[in-house]
């Protein structure tokens, strides 16, 4: 089951967030900057799944761009890692070449995000 | 909402017509009805083409992923990403927030005036029309994102609900799903509003009310909702999109509230979605059974075969059969994933037809992983991938084919080496379930080389933790050798992060597979070498207690150890190990003049200073055992402990130690020495604490779930030397006690007891007393049958201590209750319990204690005992307190058993054989063949047989390996001879008890109970 998607930059600023389980404000700006820096540190030749906590990270990087899905361990890994590319596809179709500036569209992306990845879960 | 599914044959080109993105949006949430939507994708250039302009780039530069350098301003309104504008009040919100330059002040001064205007707006007479009403609250809902209150506008967004534009509807639900808490009033307004909606027969409108009650996912709209939404998801004539989002939005309300969704007469028709024409209803309803049937797997059962059929379908369709479906030659990768998951609730189909028809599904999907790709495309093969993965989670579900799992393995095996390091991981990972499946284990072992290298070569530590994982998954006494070394090889140059689990894995491999037990020792010490700061003390704690309780081990050990500490630097847990089995066994190496006593000692005190207190309370212990193991050290050893740096360190345990080992060294007798410090007795066999360790560490996680899979299947592969009892779950001593004095009962005060029995006591008790316990444990009660003192039971409450003794028929016990904490129990009573029978046989007087015990308190209960006539059963004490506001309860087993009225009785063997002869009838004599259950030591057994009661008679059988007793038990009414005769077997580990009585019931009894002890 997914338990929370997140969109980072390099930099570490989130652009978009969304958890399927409550975790609280302040907890979520820890577990985020954690994440991308568990995802930043690693090269390519390393696998893109992380085990985190309880959680194990599936991890996409988009030019600047990180596309994290924290996942309970029943999910299936090469699913959702390919899903996050079905995602970002659709997200290239509506904005013709996307890019993270238009994910700050907010109103675009969550209607499309939550149109896709409700089912995912 | 289609998922828009590209068809890579057509060269990219999407299935859904994009031409500028609106209608994009237009499938994503509303395919069959584009008519009332009004995207205006014009508004969407102006925004992007001012904020560059602002920040100074140009529409040109935006090329593919990367960022435009300056438009992602620090400003916080990027921060939060939201951005509401696309529509409305793009100006506003290019000024606000596109202006990196501006400061703070500057921003909060326009959005003031903003919330100025859109309140007077909002206060004037003049009604608003739809489309600024919309304009406004949209505005609100981005100041609000921004970061700052709002404390108005709710009222206008709930009116948008009611409108019947899609545009002014959609803004008014997303403001209420961000902004609306349960503020009663408007919650009942906002239901309403949706209510109708569901009504409404719109499918648009339909979705967008399901899509605010799934994000919202409250429990008063799970209240509210409930019901109604199970009716839409099954109504006949609701359109498929509704009855996608109807199907997720009840997923939704079941996951965050799952009781207020009841399962009803529903459930068999949303089975049925899984027939549905539309693939997007058939995914969602999957989602949907999947969850539910988790819980109520009978309900949902019809689903397997519908999901079966479904599955077929979809496995056997051409590349292209399901047009938007099929994503990169994949025909609905994720659909198929979602349906074997579903199959995943279930255990294999009993219909042998269905069952037939997954097997053909499951065999397809593994062909087709061994033909040549469709496409070159890194997506196609992903996609193939993540469906044959989740195939092979079912198959290994299953675990009954063995045709498949072997198939599935040797796929795996492929992709071990494969270039693609997801691949490799995620291949490591499904053969570690692999191994735990005996039609799979031997398949898997094959791969061993390719695993070893992996743990060399890879360049990801989670891939060689998988790795790691897999071997000792698929150990097993024919590759454990091989597997330890590699992993103690590999341990050299580990990362951090995963040492210590792996020193867990090396120590309860190199036990469960232990053939030759000086590979056992070896392999530990080893460990600690390479990795002594990983290694809990769990691990050489383990260690103590095999070398103790294995004989044959000792003096391979002691001899190691003394090796390895010659190292000029070694850790500290050696120094400890080292220390504890020397002081054991440091004689059965004292014979070699290189490691004689003077040697031993000198070499363990040359690492005494560098160690940490706990370490030099172990030490002592060493010495002082030195002192009755070797008396030629005894004024080296005095010296040393009298040396100021002992008598008086400012540690007080070190302190105490060095004062009464020297006292004890100067004033006991070298019989009392020998008694007092006579090697340990074995420990309980229990179940491995690093076992325990590993699976608390672990979690509810793999390893644990592989563990119990072994377990289960017996001692084929888990032959190991210790099929570990369940119910002993006890940890070693926290400290590291040699002696095990801390737990001594509480009775035994003022001098030191002279008398050796009571000492033996004392001193068998140490081991188990610490041990947590759970409430009426037959173990305790079969340690008091030898012997009168110790602690009975003890928990982080409560401890209770015994101290009684018995002459002829009678008996007085004291029974000591110990108050723990710090905080008073209240109305405690203790209560004896016996059963009919036993009153009738056994009299028990008590007086009832203060019902009060204050926080570190002990009070006394003393119980007067009289033996009427023999007895089989053990009274029970139950003792109810209240501690801080809780009830407790907890019952023992009172230790009261037949022997305890044994008087001891002197005789010369003639004599012993003419009573034996004269008690010959089958009635009067019991036998009892058993394996022993402890090492065979003479010594603790005459103990045993003393503290039994009976007299033990020397030089009276003519095998001098045996065991005679006798005594005679007393009752009111009579009293009972009885006679004994124990024959111990070495080489079979086995016992032969005989006895013999006047009475049936008394033989037997005793006999049942002396069975026990060895």
């Amino acid at each position: 089951m997914i338990k929370f998607f997140l969109m980072v930059n390099k930099q570490g600023q989130t652009r978009l967030s969304k958890y399927y389980e409550h975790v609280d404000i302040n907890k979520r700006t820890i577990l985020e900057t954690e994440v991308i820096k568990s995802c930043l540190s690693r090269s390519s030749e390393q696998c893109s799944f992380v085990e985190y906590k309880d959680f194990k990270l599936i991890y996409r990087q988009y030019a600047a761009l990180f596309i994290v899905v924290g996942v309970n361990d029943t999910e299936n890994e090469m699913a959702i890692y390919e899903f996050i590319h079905n995602f970002v596809e659709v997200l290239d179709e509506y904005f013709s070449r996307v890019s993270e500036l238009d994910v700050s569209f907010f109103n675009a992306v969550s209607q499309a995000f939550h149109s896709i990845w409700q089912n995912t879960g | 909402m289609r998922l828009p599914h590209r068809d890579g044959g057509a060269g990219g080109t999407a299935v859904t017509s994009v031409e500028n993105g609106a209608a994009l949006r237009e499938s994503s949430c509303h395919p069959s009805n584009g008519n009332t939507v009004t995207v205006r994708p014009s508004r969407y250039e102006t925004v992007r083409w001012l904020v560059q302009r602002q920040s100074g780039g140009s529409i040109g530069e935006r090329d593919g992923c990367s960022e435009t350098p300056g438009a992602v301003s620090k400003s916080r309104a990027q921060l939060h990403s939201p951005l509401l504008a696309g529509r409305t009040g793009g100006l506003f919100w290019a000024e606000v927030v596109a202006s990196p330059g501006k400061s703070k002040e500057a921003e909060i001064k326009r959005i003031n005036k903003e919330l100025a205007n859109i309140r007077s707006k909002f206060k004037g007479d003049k009604a608003l029309d739809g489309y600024s009403k919309k304009k406004y609250v949209c505005k609100l809902l981005f100041i609000f994102l921004l970061g700052h209150d709002i404390d108005f506008g709710h009222m206008e967004a709930v009116n948008l609900l009611s409108s019947n534009r899609y545009t002014e509807k959609q803004i008014g639900y997303l403001f209420i799903s961000v902004l609306v808490n349960s503020n009663s009033e408007l919650i009942r307004l906002i239901n309403n509003a949706i209510k109708n909606d569901l009504a409404s027969r719109n499918p648009t409108f339909m979705g967008l009310a399901l899509h605010c009650i799934a994000n919202v996912g409250s429990r008063e709209m799970a209240e509210a909702f409930a019901g109604e939404i199970p009716k839409i998801l099954v109504a006949g004539d609701t359109m498929d999109s509704a009855k996608q989002s109807a199907a997720l939005c009840l997923l939704r309300l079941y996951r965050t509230s799952p009781h207020l969704v009841p399962t009803g007469d529903w459930a068999s028709r949303v089975v049925h979605l899984l027939n549905d024409q539309h693939l997007g209803v058939v995914t969602a309803a999957t989602s949907l059974i999947t969850t539910l049937a988790q819980k109520n797997p009978e309900e949902f059962k019809t689903s397997v075969s519908l999901a079966v059929s479904r599955l077929s379908r979809i496995v056997t369709s051409a590349s292209t059969d399901l047009q938007d479906y099929t994503y990169y030659f994949v025909p609905a990768p994720w659909l198929s994933v979602k349906l074997l998951r579903l199959l995943q609730c279930y255990p294999p189909p009993e219909d042998p037809a269905v069952r037939g028809r997954l097997t053909e599904c499951l065999e397809t999907i593994l062909n087709k992983a061994q033909e040549p790709p469709k496409s070159k495309k890194v997506q196609h093969s992903n996609a193939k991938n993540a469906v044959l993965f989740e195939a092979i989670s079912l198959i290994i579900h299953h675990d009954s084919e063995p045709n498949l799992l072997v198939r599935a393995c040797n796929q795996l095996g492929q992709f071990l080496q494969h270039r693609e390091t997801n691949l490799r991981y995620l291949a490591l990972e499904s053969m570690c379930a692999l191994a735990s499946s005996e039609f799979s284990h031997e398949a898997v072992k094959t791969h061993i080389e390719t695993v070893i290298a992996a743990l060399k070569t890879e360049r990801d530590v989670s891939v060689r933790q998988r790795a790691v994982d897999l071997l000792y998954a698929m150990c097993d006494r024919s590759n454990a050798q091989q597997i330890v070394a590699e992993m103690l090889s590999y341990l050299e140059t580990a990362d951090y992060s995963i040492r210590e689990e792996i020193v867990l894995k090396v120590a309860i491999l190199a036990e469960k597979y232990a053939v030759d037990y000086t590979w056992y020792v070896d392999t530990i010490l080893n460990l600690i070498r390479i990795a002594g700061d990983y290694v809990s003390e769990e691990v050489w704690y383990r260690v103590i207690q095999i070398v103790i309780n294995r004989d044959d081990v000792q003096g391979y050990a002691a001899k190691t150890v003394f090796e390895s500490l010659q190292a000029p630097a070694c850790h500290e847990n050696l120094v400890k190990v080292g220390g504890y089995i020397l002081g054991e066994f440091g004689n059965l190496i004292a014979g070699d003049p290189r490691s004689s006593p003077l040697v031993q000692f000198n070499l363990l005190h040359s690492k005494f200073h560098l160690c940490s207190v706990p370490t030099r309370a172990l030490l002592l212990s060493t010495y002082i055992k030195f002192v009755n193991l070797f008396p030629e050290v005894k004024p080296t050893i005095q010296d040393v402990l009298r040396s100021d740096s002992q008598l008086r360190n400012a540690d007080a345990e070190l302190q105490q130690r060095a004062v009464e080992y020297l006292r004890l060294s100067t004033v006991a007798s070298t019989d009392i020495l020998a008694t007092v410090l006579e090697e340990m007795p074995p420990f309980p066999e229990r179940e491995s604490s690093i076992l325990a360790k590993l699976k608390k560490k672990k979690g509810p996680g793999t390893v644990m779930g592989l563990e119990e899979g072994k377990r289960e299947r017996g001692p084929d592969i888990n032959g190991g030397p210790e099929p570990a009892p369940a119910s002993a779950t006890s940890t070693p001593s926290p400290s590291a006690d040699l002696l095990g004095l801390g737990a001594v009962p509480p009775a035994p005060a003022g001098p030191p007891p002279s008398s050796g029995g009571l000492l033996v006591d004392v001193f068998s008790d140490s081991p188990s007393a610490v041990a947590p316990l759970a409430p009426g444990s037959e173990d305790n009660f079969a340690r008091f049958v030898c012997k009168n003192n110790g602690v009975l039971f003890e928990n982080q409450l409560l401890q209770i201590g015994l101290k009684s003794e018995f002459r002829q028929n009678l008996g007085r016990m004291f029974i000591f209750y110990g108050n723990k904490t710090s905080t008073q129990f209240l109305n405690f009573t203790p209560t004896l319990i016996c059963s009919d029978d036993l009153q009738a046989n056994l009299s028990l007087q008590t007086k009832p204690v203060d019902p009060t015990v204050d926080g570190g308190a002990q009070v006394q209960q003393v119980v007067n005992i009289e033996c009427v006539s023999d007895f089989t059963e053990a009274p029970v004490l139950n003792i109810q307190f209240r501690y801080g506001g809780t009830f407790q309860n907890v019952s023992v087993k009172l230790p009261i058993t037949l022997n305890k009225f044994f008087q001891p009785t002197e005789m010369a063997s003639q004599d012993f054989f003419q009573r034996w002869k004269q008690l010959s009838s089958p009635q009067q004599e019991v036998q009892n063949i058993f394996k022993a259950k402890h090492p065979m030591d003479t010594e603790i057994t005459k103990a045993k047989i003393i503290g039994f009661g009976s007299a033990l008679l020397e030089e009276v059988d003519p095998n001098p390996a045996n065991f005679v007793g006798a005594g005679i038990i007393h009752t009111r009414t009579t009293q009972i001879g009885c006679l004994l005769r124990l024959e111990p077997n070495l080489q079979a580990q086995m016992y032969r008890l005989t006895l013999r009585t006047s009475k049936e019931t008394v033989s037997q009894r005793l006999c049942a109970l002396l069975s026990e002890q060895f």
